[in-house]
């Protein structure tokens, strides 16, 4: 919201320079985004007069103006706008001169021939494209006949000025005006605001019950309308003052008589519309629903299809606006418009946002009324027009209003001070708000005394009864967000000042936990980041179609779905159900972008809809991708093994031949205990292709959950032996297709008790072995408990093994 | 006779010691003259044929020798040892400037390690972690904090829903709501996790985020405590000299409501570029939590008091680091997650 400062200081007369203006107003919860310096820097810009235009001897786009700029001698000046002619007063910027941004105005040639300045618009002298009066939008800007040539132009017209420009929260709507910031400032800095001047002439013609009747035939959509007339219409520029304010305040100034509603609607939060008489057919206004498919074109020229919850202006043949939105073309004010109507009413504000939303028409006046407005103001606002349709001489004010104000009667007594609020929802009755200052001071920490909070309130317009230790408090009726006590609490906070509040902290409660799963997640991480991988994050949701690209059969639990309503496109329309398209793509793109070698690893919940209204499964899972370097097969089975191992999971792995994903001959799907927990392995030449990697990589999938619920990281003491080992290593000549395994399996089997360990170090398939056998050599380690065993101990152990090994499993020793 | 042999002896081991180029020939001269057959030895053994008192001074020569033998043997030990360790390390320096053999760590994607940091700070002042699912009911997500049934926030352009009842949640405020149901006061949590909104991604924005939701209920907590805390919680995440303000805001699950702002770490707020000029950044959402709030939680409210904050984790990570373009969380450059190993 745009304030600018000195239509502000009109109304509150608070005593700090800008700076502290801000700080204080940030601080008391009227945050501020910035404040525009208008006419900063700016030099040598004055007040010219167009003494003649002639064509340029070598350019059809540019024309060579003479012009009396006060001094000595006219200024030669080029320029290429086509809208200045003899006798205008233009704003020059002369050589020397600055303009807003630094711009300097050098003496220069344009074509060949000399220019002694530069004509300005109003968009080089700071004013965005969409607050420029339509007369002189693309050209230079055309003053008012009443300055003096030669006179400093910023200065002139009052255009070395402040604008704040406040972020306004929504609960706050009445601050989203001037009279709105004006009481919020003069609370803040306790001084007396003064309310704009709406004291009309009171010389009136005729009455407006003359000219209009008005029924509201939805009183819950509409809690007031307020029909003002205004005759002998005369349409022309607003003057400068108000224009100025107008596009300081971020509008367009269009004429007086739009000027004065857009006015009075920054001034008062208040959204008005004026509407030609002559297009009201009977006199009649009637505030009623749309009909269902009824076509009509807003003032913008648009035609819209209406539906049957809209509230419409209508008169007694036809619509002639949408309520709170926009009005309609049939009864725009024109030029030669003699009688008007200004509409100043109340509406119900989620209606509004429906309607607003619904045609998809978002303007100031259904913006503000979708926030919620007071309909006390509707009385106010209209008055502040009249007078101010009497003091620019726009037209006669006549007596009186058609104001249908359903619930008035409903009003509640109370306050004098204070004509009665509303409660949000529109309804007029409201009690008092009861504060307890006890309660106010254990919710702060704070010993703020009860006159101080009484102080506070008062500053803020509420009208405060004060009884031992409670305050019974009426809000000013436009404070639609005050309703109960923990609302006047905030009030009493930041008016004393949050930076008062003392900064303490809490006794303890109980010792801080973290879930164990929350636990072990964490270990699995940190383990991968130890093993050299590094942390991927990707959306939750993803398109459907990547349980296709890993080859998902149709009745893979992966095509359990929870799906969006409101996607932001096919690509991010379900929760994903595995995390390894995500990681596809991820090594994808690093391959695109020549990453030489990548290993990543990404943990995060996975969706699985239950098939019922009930929230879906959220399951944690763990995927892993890794391609270049030494990258291969064991490599990334040996972070899995440190994996396992970190989490104390035991687990299998048994050759997975016919997953799509993966290289038929190196998979592995892995199991703990009964249950499947993942596979890995390298990805299908195939599946690499289609997502564009084209080196072997190799990825993983693991329920994530799963390890977690078989994770056992406790660790029991085993005594460290007493006796030395002795180590023995055989090389087997077995078959090729007897795993590693197995044979491990066989040795256990029959290795005897002194048999320690088993570990594989050497496969050997080729020359030096028979055709369709391969050497598999392992260390063993033999030991004892009781004593250190000797040579013939383990002789006769190794041969056991031996021949056991051979009628279990073939195989034979290979250097024997 | 012994002595001039002594002598002789001394002069003999003199020339062969001093010769010795290597340890095992001082070795070679040390069994010559000191060893079980030594000549040195054969003197001491032959003074059994002697009377006491010759014996008495010719053993004290003899040892005498014996001593000065031994000193001129260490001294060539240490000396040929040392120009064999000359030779040994002049063939076996390495060129320090080498890199090191490579080890690959990985790293912990930047939003893990600053929500890690983040509740790190929150478990030392005593705060457990509890984390909720990210699809949510309407009624967790908006309904119970006091969001306005119209409010909107609700609406289709700002929230992804799954059905009209559920929907992916837009901050982790929900887990108060799941906390106050499942547990009585004290509460003392903080949650972190993703959280969703309509927003197409581009250098500030993103569909999904990270938020940390704080949530204190107990007697006796304040407006005062929450500003501690929170002050506490900024210093250790960005530096001790930082300072801490409180604007009033708007929130509708908190009243008073507060947004905390920090000085700027990078300029200590003089006004740079991190903080846009204004000395100042935001930090988080805070507040006082709304007695509505408490009741969905059957929490007394005349007892019991709480505060509650939320911030955000991204917006967290991009000042701490200086990444100007959301969307590189989610893009998986591994140049860019690798930067934070």
């Amino acid at each position: 919201m745009l304030i600018p400062l000195e239509w502000l200081k009109e109304y509150v007369n608070f005593d700090a320079d800008v700076d502290a203006f801000c700080e204080r107003m940030i601080l008391t919860g009227s945050n501020i985004e910035g404040v525009r310096r208008y006419g900063e820097g700016v030099e040598k810009v004055v007040v010219g007069k167009i003494l003649s235009v002639e064509k340029h001897e070598n350019s059809d786009h540019l024309v060579v103006t003479r012009v009396d700029a006060g001094g000595a001698a006219p200024l030669r000046i080029v320029t290429g706008a086509s809208n200045v002619s003899e006798g205008d007063l233009v704003p020059v910027a002369l050589v020397g001169g600055v303009l807003p941004g630094g711009f300097k105005i050098k003496k220069s040639k344009l074509r060949g021939v000399e220019s002694e300045g530069m004509l300005c618009s109003a968009s080089e002298l700071g004013f965005d494209d969409k607050v420029i009066p339509a007369a002189h939008k693309d050209g230079i800007w055309i003053l008012e006949k009443e300055y003096e040539i030669g006179a400093d132009f910023v200065e002139a017209a009052g255009l070395r000025t402040l604008v704040v420009d406040f972020e306004i929260t929504p609960n706050r709507p009445d601050c989203l005006s001037v009279v709105g910031m004006a009481r919020e400032a003069a609370a803040v800095f306790d001084c007396k605001r003064i309310v704009p001047n709406a004291r009309t002439a009171g010389r009136h013609a005729n009455k407006a019950e003359d000219f209009i009747s008005v029924e509201v035939r939805r009183p819950d959509l509409c809690t007031r309308y307020i029909a003002r007339v205004i005759t002998d219409v005369k349409i022309a520029p607003s003057p400068w003052w108000m224009q100025k304010r107008l596009m300081l305040a971020g509008m367009r100034p269009i004429n007086n008589i739009v000027d004065i509603t857009n006015y009075v609607m920054l001034e008062y939060g208040q959204p008005l519309h004026a509407f030609d008489i002559r297009t009201i057919e009977g006199g009649r206004i009637i505030v009623d629903t749309a009909s269902e498919g009824e076509s009509f074109t807003t003032l913008d020229g648009v035609s819209r299809t209406l539906s049957a919850d809209m509230l419409m202006i209508k008169d007694a043949e036809k619509s002639v606006g949408v309520a709170g939105v926009m009005g309609g073309l049939n009864s725009e004010v024109a030029d030669d418009t003699k009688t008007i109507l200004i509409e100043c009413a109340a509406f119900n504000a989620d209606a509004i946002r429906l309607t607003s939303r619904k045609l998809g028409l978002r303007t100031e006046a259904s913006a503000r009324y979708a926030q919620g407005i007071s309909p006390e103001l509707a009385g106010e606002a209209a008055e502040r027009v009249c007078a101010l349709v009497e003091r620019l001489g726009a037209g006669y004010v006549t007596e009186g209003a058609a104001d249908v104000y359903p619930k008035r009667d409903a009003r509640l007594s109370d306050g004098a001070a204070v004509s009665a609020p509303p409660k949000a929802g529109g309804g007029l009755s409201r009690a008092r708000i009861e504060l307890r200052v006890a309660r106010a001071n254990k919710v702060l920490g704070a010993s703020i005394e009860d006159a101080e909070m009484v102080s506070y309130l008062r500053r803020l317009e509420m009208d405060v009864r004060e009884t031992p230790g409670k305050l019974e408090v009426l809000p000013p009726h436009v404070r639609l967000d005050l309703n109960e006590e923990e609302d006047l609490i905030e009030e009493v906070a930041r008016m004393h000042g949050y930076d008062r509040l003392a900064s303490t902290l809490p006794a303890g409660a109980g010792p801080a936990t973290v879930s164990r799963a929350a636990n072990l997640r964490d270990l699995a991480r940190d383990t991968l980041v130890a093993a050299g991988y590094g942390e991927i994050q990707t959306y939750s949701f993803t398109g459907p179609r990547g349980v296709d690209d890993i080859g998902a059969p149709v009745s893979a639990k992966e095509r359990r779905f929870v799906r969006l309503l409101n996607p932001l496109g096919e690509e991010n329309s379900v929760m994903r159900t595995t995390l390894l398209p995500a990681m596809l793509e991820t090594l994808a793109l690093n391959y695109s972008r020549n990453n030489a070698r990548v290993a990543a690893f990404e943990i995060g919940n996975t969706f699985f809809d239950r098939g019922d209204a009930s929230l879906p499964e959220e399951r944690i899972s763990l995927s892993m991708g890794a391609y270049g370097g030494d990258m291969d097969f064991f490599r990334m089975k040996g972070a899995l093994e440190l994996l396992f191992k970190k989490l104390g999971v035991r687990v299998v792995y048994e050759a997975e031949r016919d997953a799509a994903l993966w290289h038929p001959g190196r998979c592995a799907r892995v199991f703990a205990g009964a249950a499947r927990i993942g596979a890995f392995g390298e990805l299908h030449p195939d599946a690499a292709a289609r997502c564009g990697v084209g080196t072997r990589c190799y990825v993983a999938e693991f329920d994530m959950a799963e390890l977690i619920e078989k994770a056992n990281v406790e660790r029991a003491y085993v005594p460290l032996p007493r006796y030395p080992a002795a180590e023995r290593d055989i090389a087997l000549l077995v078959k090729e297709d007897v795993t590693v395994k197995r044979i491990e399996d066989a040795i256990r089997a029959a290795g005897g008790k002194l048999l320690e360990s088993v570990r594989l170090f050497d496969v050997y398939k080729g020359p030096q072995v028979a055709e369709g056998m391969k050497s598999a050599a392992f260390n063993l380690i033999y030991r004892s408990q009781e004593r250190t065993l000797t040579d013939e101990e383990v002789a006769a152990a190794r041969d056991k093994l031996l021949t056991a090994l051979e009628k279990e499993i073939g195989a034979v020793l290979r250097d024997a | 006779m012994q002595n001039t042999q002594l002598r002789e002896i001394l002069s003999e081991a003199k020339d062969l010691i001093a010769k010795a180029a290597s340890r095992s020939e001082t070795d070679e001269a040390r069994i010559k003259f000191l060893g079980k057959k030594g000549k040195l030895t054969e003197i001491l053994r032959s003074m059994g044929a002697l009377g006491p008192d010759e014996r008495k001074a010719l053993g004290k020569r003899a040892n005498d020798a014996r001593a000065e033998i031994e000193a001129m043997l260490a001294r060539k030990f240490e000396e040929v040892k040392a120009a064999e360790h000359a030779l040994r390390f002049s063939a076996e320096t390495l060129d320090v400037t080498e890199p090191g053999a490579e080890i690959r760590l990985g790293a912990k994607h930047p939003i893990t390690r600053t929500i890690e940091d983040i509740s790190r700070i929150f478990m030392r002042m005593g705060y457990s972690v509890t984390e909720g699912p990210e699809v949510e009911t309407v009624f967790n997500n908006f309904d119970a904090l006091n969001a306005a049934p119209n409010h909107p926030s609700r609406e289709f352009t700002d929230t992804f829903y799954v059905t009209k009842d559920t929907l992916l949640r837009t901050q982790t405020s929900p887990v108060q709501v799941r906390t106050l149901l499942s547990q009585a006061p004290p509460i003392k949590v903080i949650s972190p996790g993703r959280c969703f909104r309509v927003d197409t991604a581009d250098a500030t924005h993103s569909p999904m985020f990270h938020q940390v939701e704080g949530l204190l209920v107990d007697e006796g907590v304040s407006m005062a405590d929450l500003k501690g805390t929170l002050d506490a919680f900024a210093k250790q995440m960005f530096g001790s000299d930082v300072k801490t303000r409180f604007r009033p805001h708007f929130f509708p699950f908190t009243e008073p409501s507060a947004e905390m702002d920090m000085s700027c770490f990078k300029c200590g707020g003089r006004g740079c570029r991190v903080c846009k000029g204004g000395g100042w950044i935001e930090v988080l959402g805070c507040g006082m939590v709304h007695p509505n709030v408490l009741r969905v939680g059957g929490v007394d409210t005349e007892r019991y008091t709480g505060f509650a904050f939320g911030m955000g984790v991204e917006r967290l990570a991009m000042l701490r680091h200086g990444i100007d373009d959301i969307r590189l969380f989610y893009e998986n450059d591994m140049r860019f997650i690798e930067q934070f190993g």
